[in-house]
C-alpha cells in the first residue's frame, strides 16, 4: 500500500498490577487485551464502552503516556519512542489529548491566554513576536473572546474551559488528537457547541482524531468509525452508520438499545442482567457470556476472535459473526 | 386534581444571591413527574428546599404543603417526620450516598425502624425482603456487606430500597441514572417504572436526559434558571416543544437514527444567577427573542392544549403552522 | 489477616532495630564517656582501665554486636555511674512521666475532640471562631515559653500552685496543663476539618432525606466516619506518652522519664540513653500498630479481605 496510516496499534496489551485489600494476592487486570486498530488522517475513530472496557487506557497507549506491555504503537508508520525521551516529547507536539475535566487540566494560577500559549514557547513555534497573534487565532478558531484571554480558568464556564483545553491542544498543529470524554461533564447545550467545533476543527485541518466517550450519541454524531470495546478488547468495529443502525455483536446491540430516545418505550429494549463487569475477575471464553442472551457452549470455553463478516467490518462473536467470515487482521 | 404535594411561589437564595424565582408546582398521587434542566437550573434545589435539606446559609420562602401540613419554616421534628416516611429522596452518586463504614443492611433497617418501627429480626427479614426487591441477588448473604463491596448500579438499588423502606407516598429520584453505564442506567430506570406500578408511589424524576424522562414520566417541566418555563404532558411536549429553550434542548442532543447533521446548539451559557439578565432570563440565548423579551419577562400561563408555558413568542403549534408563519413573514 | 500481622511485626521490629542502631552510632561518635565520667584531670591509664572495662576500646562493630547480642538476651547493660541495671533505673522514672502525660492526654481527648466537632458542627458561629483561634494560640506556643508563662501568673504572680517540684498532686497541675494545651489545640483544629469534611459528603444528606433525627446524623453517621482520620493523631498522642514531656519535666524539675534522658545525655551514660531511647521506640511503633488495627475496625475499606 501506498502511505501508512497515521496511527496504528498493534496488539497492544496493558497488565495493571493490583493488590485486593492489605493481604489478598496479587491480581493481574488486562486492562487492554491485545487490541490492533487503524487511523487514517482525517478520520475520526470512536471508541465506545462502558466503565472498565479499558477504553481510557487505551487512549493514553496510543499517545505513549501508557507503557504497553506487549504490541506496538506506529505513527506515521513508525514506532513510538519511550515515554519522556527527548523523540517522543518532540512527537508529543503532534498528538494531543483532551481530557474529560478541563478544570483539573488547567493551571488555576495562569490566565487562559498565557495557557494556549505556554506549547508555542515550549516548542519553540514561531518567534516570540509572532506568538501572542497566533495565541489569539488559536483563541478565535475555538471560539473564545479576545476579552476572555486575561482570564483565569475558574472564571470561565465548563464548555469556555474546554475550549481552552482545546485551543492549546491545536497550538503546536498536531496530527493526532485523542480526546479522553471531553464532552461529558457538560450541558447538553453547552455540549453540542463543543462536538460542533471539534468536527469543524477536524475538517479544517484533516486531524485525526480518536474520540473516546461512553455516549453513543455523540459518537455516532462524530465518528466516521467506531470500535466497541468490552473488557479489554474490541468486539465490534465498522462504520458509524452502520454500526448504529444494525450492530452485529450482542453487547453493542444492547448498547444502542439501552439508549433512551423519547418517544420508545421503555420494554422495546434489551435489557441486559447482571453487573457491569469486573476487569479483576474476567469470565472464560468470551468474556460477554455472562450477559449475553446469545451465549452457547463455545462461547463459555473459547474467546471469539475479531472475524470480517463483510467488508469495513469486524465483530469477534462466536455467534453472530459466523465461523466462516475470515479472520481480521 | 386531587393533590399530594403543592408548591406555592417556593423562593430560594443563597447567601442573599436567588436561585429559585418562585415556583409552582402540583404533584398529584400516584404520578410520574419529570424535571429537566441544565445543571444551575434549580430542579434538584426545589426539593432540597422543600424538605429541608439545603445548607443553613439557603434562605427558603413560599410554600409547600404536604397534605395538610406546611414544610416551608416547619421545625426540624416535623420535617424528620416527613423525610423517608412521606417523602423520600435519592441522590446521583449512589456510591458515596451510601454510608461507607455501616452494613448496607443495617441502613436498611435504620429506615424500618425509623418510619415501621421494625426491630431485630422482622426488621433483617424486611429488609432482605426490600433488597430482593430492587433486584440485589443473593441479598441474605449481602445485607452484611459495606457499600464499597457493591457496584454502582447495585449502590442505586440500595438506595431504592432503603427510600421504600418508609412506604413513602413520593419519591424523588435526583438524577438516579447519571452516573451509571448506559446498560446499568436502563436497567434502574425499568426498576423505578416497574416499582412506581407496584406500590402506586408517585415520582419525581429529576434528569438532564430527556430522552430517560420520556421513558418513565407522565409529565414534565422544563426548568431554567430558577423558573418553570414550559410544563405539560410528556409526550404532547417532547412531540411539540413550543418554548424556544424546550426545543433548543431537543435539537442539541444528537440523534440515534437518520442522516447525520450537524448539531444545533443553544449559544451563549447559562446566566450567572448574581447577574440573571433582565426580563425572560432566556432572552439572550433565544433565536425568537424580541426586543421586548429583554425588558418583560413572560408568565407562566395556561395553553387550550394543558400544557402552560412561559414565553411570549413561542415556536408555533403544529408544523404547518411554523411553515405558515415563516412564509408570512418573509 | 495472619500475613497482615506478621508483615506489620516485622516491620515494627525493623523500626525498633533502625532507632537503635542509629542512637548507637549517634552516641559513640559524639562524644567519649571516659572523658566525662571520669573528668579532665585523670591519668590516661585510667582512661584506658575504663575504657577496657565498658568494652570501649573494642572496634565499634564488635560493641554493635555485642550490644544487639545482650539485648535479645534481655540484658540491657549498666548505668555507667552507680553500676545498677539500665532498665530497673528506667522503668523506676516512668510512673512519674505517665502522671504527667496520661492526665494530659485525657485532657486533650476530653477538650480537644469535641471542642473540634462542636466548632464544625456549628461553622462560623462566634464559638467556632474562638475555638479556632484558641487552637492556633494553643498549638503555636512553645511548651518551653507556655510552662514559663503559666509559671508566672500561677505561681510567682498568684502564688496558688508551685512552681516545679514534685509529691503531691498539686505539683502535676501546671505541668499537665502545660503538656496538655499544644495537644488541646491540634486535635481541636483537626477534629474540627475532619468533621467538617464529613459533614459535607452526600451520606450525610442521604441519611437526614430519610428521616434521622439531626443528633443521631451526627453520632451514628458523621462521627465514626471522622473517627478513622482522628485516630491516627490520638495514635501519635498515645505513642508519645514516654517522651512527650521532656522538655516540661525539666522545666518544672519533675522527675521523670524526660529528666533521666537529660541527665544520662549530659554523662554519656550510654547504657541508660540507649535504653530510653528503646522503649519510646517501641511505644512508637506499638501505638503505631495498635492504630493500624483500628482503622480495619473503623473502616471496612482499610480492612483486608478475601476477594469476592
Amino acid at each position: 500500500m501506498s502511505r501508512p496510516p497515521l496511527l496504528e496499534a498493534r496488539d497492544l496489551v496493558r497488565i495493571y498490577r493490583s493488590r485486593r485489600g492489605l493481604t489478598g494476592a496479587v491480581t493481574e487486570v488486562r486492562a487492554v487485551d491485545e487490541v490492533s486498530l487503524k487511523l487514517r488522517a482525517g478520520e475520526t475513530l470512536g471508541i465506545v464502552g462502558e466503565s472498565g472496557s479499558g477504553k481510557s487506557t487505551l487512549g493514553r497507549m496510543l499517545l505513549g503516556l501508557d507503557p504497553a506491555q506487549g504490541g506496538t504503537v506506529l505513527f506515521e508508520g513508525m514506532a513510538l519512542p519511550r515515554f519522556g525521551t527527548p523523540i517522543w516529547r518532540r512527537l508529543r507536539a503532534r498528538m494531543q489529548m483532551v481530557w474529560q475535566d478541563p478544570l483539573s487540566a488547567l493551571d488555576r494560577r495562569l490566565t487562559v491566554a498565557a495557557q494556549i500559549r505556554e506549547p508555542l514557547d515550549i516548542h519553540r513555534i514561531g518567534t516570540p513576536e509572532e506568538r501572542p497573534a497566533r495565541t489569539a487565532s488559536l483563541m478565535t478558531a475555538v471560539g473564545l473572546r479576545a476579552d476572555q484571554g486575561g482570564r483565569y480558568p475558574h472564571e470561565l464556564s465548563g464548555g469556555q474551559r474546554q475550549r481552552v483545553v482545546i485551543a492549546r491542544a491545536l497550538a503546536t498543529n498536531p496530527a493526532l488528537l485523542v480526546c479522553d470524554e471531553p464532552v461529558s461533564a457538560l450541558d447538553v447545550s453547552i455540549q453540542a457547541q463543543v462536538v460542533n467545533l471539534l468536527r469543524d476543527l477536524q475538517g479544517q485541518k484533516g486531524l485525526g482524531m480518536v474520540f473516546i466517550s461512553h455516549d453513543l450519541k455523540v459518537v455516532r454524531n462524530l465518528a466516521d468509525r467506531v470500535a466497541v470495546m468490552y473488557l479489554g478488547r474490541i468486539v465490534e468495529e465498522g462504520p458509524a452508520e452502520q454500526i448504529f443502525a444494525e450492530p452485529r455483536h450482542p453487547y453493542t446491540q444492547a448498547l444502542v438499545s439501552s439508549i433512551p430516545v423519547p418517544g420508545r418505550p421503555l420494554d422495546a429494549r434489551i435489557l441486559l442482567q447482571g453487573e457491569p463487569p469486573n476487569p479483576a475477575a474476567r469470565p472464560a471464553g468470551c468474556a460477554f457470556h455472562p450477559r449475553c442472551p446469545l451465549a452457547q457452549g463455545l462461547c463459555r470455553t473459547r474467546v471469539p476472535a475479531l472475524r470480517v463478516p463483510e467488508p469495513g467490518r469486524a465483530v469477534a462473536c462466536h455467534v453472530t459473526a459466523g465461523a466462516q467470515s475470515p479472520v481480521a487482521a | 386534581m386531587d393533590r399530594l404535594v403543592e408548591i406555592r411561589d417556593l423562593r430560594v437564595a443563597f447567601d442573599g444571591v436567588p436561585v429559585l424565582h418562585g415556583i409552582d408546582l402540583d404533584v398529584a398521587p400516584g404520578e410520574a413527574l419529570g424535571l429537566v434542566g441544565e445543571s444551575g437550573c434549580g430542579k434538584s434545589v426545589t426539593w432540597l428546599a422543600a424538605l429541608g435539606l439545603l445548607p443553613a446559609k439557603a434562605r427558603v420562602t413560599g410554600s409547600v404543603r404536604l397534605g395538610a401540613g406546611e414544610l416551608v419554616g416547619a421545625p426540624r421534628e416535623t420535617l424528620e417526620t416527613v423525610r423517608g416516611k412521606r417523602i423520600a429522596m435519592i441522590f446521583q452518586d449512589p456510591s458515596s450516598a451510601l454510608n461507607p463504614v455501616i452494613r448496607v443492611g443495617k441502613q436498611i433497617c435504620e429506615a424500618l425502624r425509623l418510619h415501621r418501627d421494625l426491630r431485630g429480626a422482622a426488621a433483617k427479614a424486611e429488609a432482605i425482603r426490600l433488597m430482593e426487591m430492587v433486584g440485589i441477588p443473593d441479598a441474605p448473604r449481602r445485607f452484611d456487606l459495606y457499600t464499597h463491596e457493591f457496584s454502582g448500579g447495585q449502590c442505586q438499588r440500595l438506595m431504592i430500597a432503603m427510600a421504600l423502606a418508609g412506604r413513602p407516598d413520593l419519591l424523588i429520584a435526583d438524577e438516579p441514572t447519571t452516573a451509571l453505564d448506559a446498560t446499568i442506567q436502563a436497567q434502574i430506570l425499568e426498576l423505578l417504572a416497574r416499582l412506581r406500578r407496584e406500590t402506586g408511589m408517585a415520582t419525581v424524576f429529576i434528569s438532564h436526559d430527556l430522552g430517560a424522562v420520556a421513558q418513565v414520566c407522565e409529565r414534565v417541566c422544563v426548568m431554567y434558571a430558577g423558573r418553570i418555563v414550559e410544563a405539560g404532558p410528556v409526550e404532547r411536549l417532547f412531540a411539540h416543544p413550543r418554548h424556544p429553550y424546550t426545543r433548543g434542548l431537543f435539537d442539541a442532543i444528537p440523534q440515534m437514527s437518520g442522516p447525520r447533521r450537524r448539531l444545533v446548539p443553544i449559544p451563549g451559557t447559562v446566566p450567572d444567577p448574581r447577574a440573571l439578565p433582565p426580563g425572560c432570563a432566556f432572552a439572550p440565548r433565544c433565536t425568537r427573542a424580541h426586543d421586548a423579551c429583554s425588558r418583560t419577562r413572560p408568565d407562566l400561563l395556561a395553553q387550550p392544549d394543558g400544557r402552560t408555558l412561559a414565553c411570549a413568542y413561542p415556536v408555533p403549534e403544529a408544523r404547518h403552522d411554523s411553515f405558515s408563519t415563516e412564509r408570512a413573514m418573509t | 489477616m495472619l500475613r497482615f500481622v506478621a508483615l506489620r511485626l516485622a516491620r515494627a521490629l525493623a523500626t525498633v532495630i533502625a532507632v537503635m542502631t542509629f542512637a548507637f552510632v549517634v552516641l559513640r561518635l559524639s562524644g567519649d564517656p571516659a572523658q566525662v565520667m571520669l573528668g579532665p584531670d585523670v591519668p590516661q591509664e585510667a582512661v584506658e582501665a575504663f575504657r577496657r572495662s565498658w568494652g570501649l576500646d573494642a572496634p565499634l562493630w564488635q560493641q554493635y554486636l555485642a550490644y544487639l547480642g545482650a539485648i535479645f538476651r534481655g540484658d540491657f547493660g549498666v548505668s555507667m555511674r552507680d553500676h545498677s541495671p539500665a532498665l530497673a533505673l528506667v522503668l523506676e522514672r516512668v510512673p512519674a512521666t505517665l502522671q504527667l502525660t496520661i492526665p494530659a492526654l485525657i485532657l486533650k481527648l476530653g477538650l480537644g475532640i469535641p471542642a473540634g466537632v462542636y466548632a464544625a458542627l456549628h461553622r462560623d458561629s462566634l464559638i467556632d471562631r474562638g475555638v479556632i483561634l484558641l487552637a492556633v494560640a494553643g498549638f503555636t506556643i512553645p511548651s518551653f515559653v507556655l510552662g514559663l508563662v503559666l509559671v508566672l501568673i500561677f505561681a510567682v504572680t498568684l502564688g496558688v500552685l508551685p512552681s516545679g517540684g514534685s509529691g503531691t498532686w498539686v505539683h502535676g497541675i501546671l505541668p499537665t496543663l502545660t503538656i496538655s494545651i499544644g495537644g488541646i489545640g491540634v486535635l481541636a483544629r483537626f477534629s474540627r476539618s475532619a468533621m467538617i469534611e464529613v459533614m459535607g459528603q452526600p451520606y450525610i444528606r442521604t441519611a437526614a432525606a430519610k428521616g434521622v433525627k439531626w443528633r443521631n446524623v451526627v453520632r451514628g453517621h458523621a462521627l465514626p466516619n471522622a473517627a478513622v482520620p482522628i485516630v491516627t493523631l490520638v495514635g501519635f498522642m498515645v505513642g508519645s506518652l514516654i517522651a512527650g514531656a521532656v522538655v516540661v519535666e525539666t522545666i518544672f524539675s519533675w522527675p521523670g522519664i524526660g529528666r533521666l534522658l537529660i541527665v544520662s545525655v549530659s554523662n554519656r551514660d550510654l547504657a541508660v540513653v540507649q535504653c530510653i531511647l528503646l522503649l519510646i521506640a517501641a511505644a512508637m511503633v506499638v501505638s503505631n500498630l495498635v492504630v493500624d488495627l483500628l482503622y480495619g475496625a473503623l473502616d471496612p475499606r482499610l480492612r483486608a479481605q478475601p476477594a469476592t
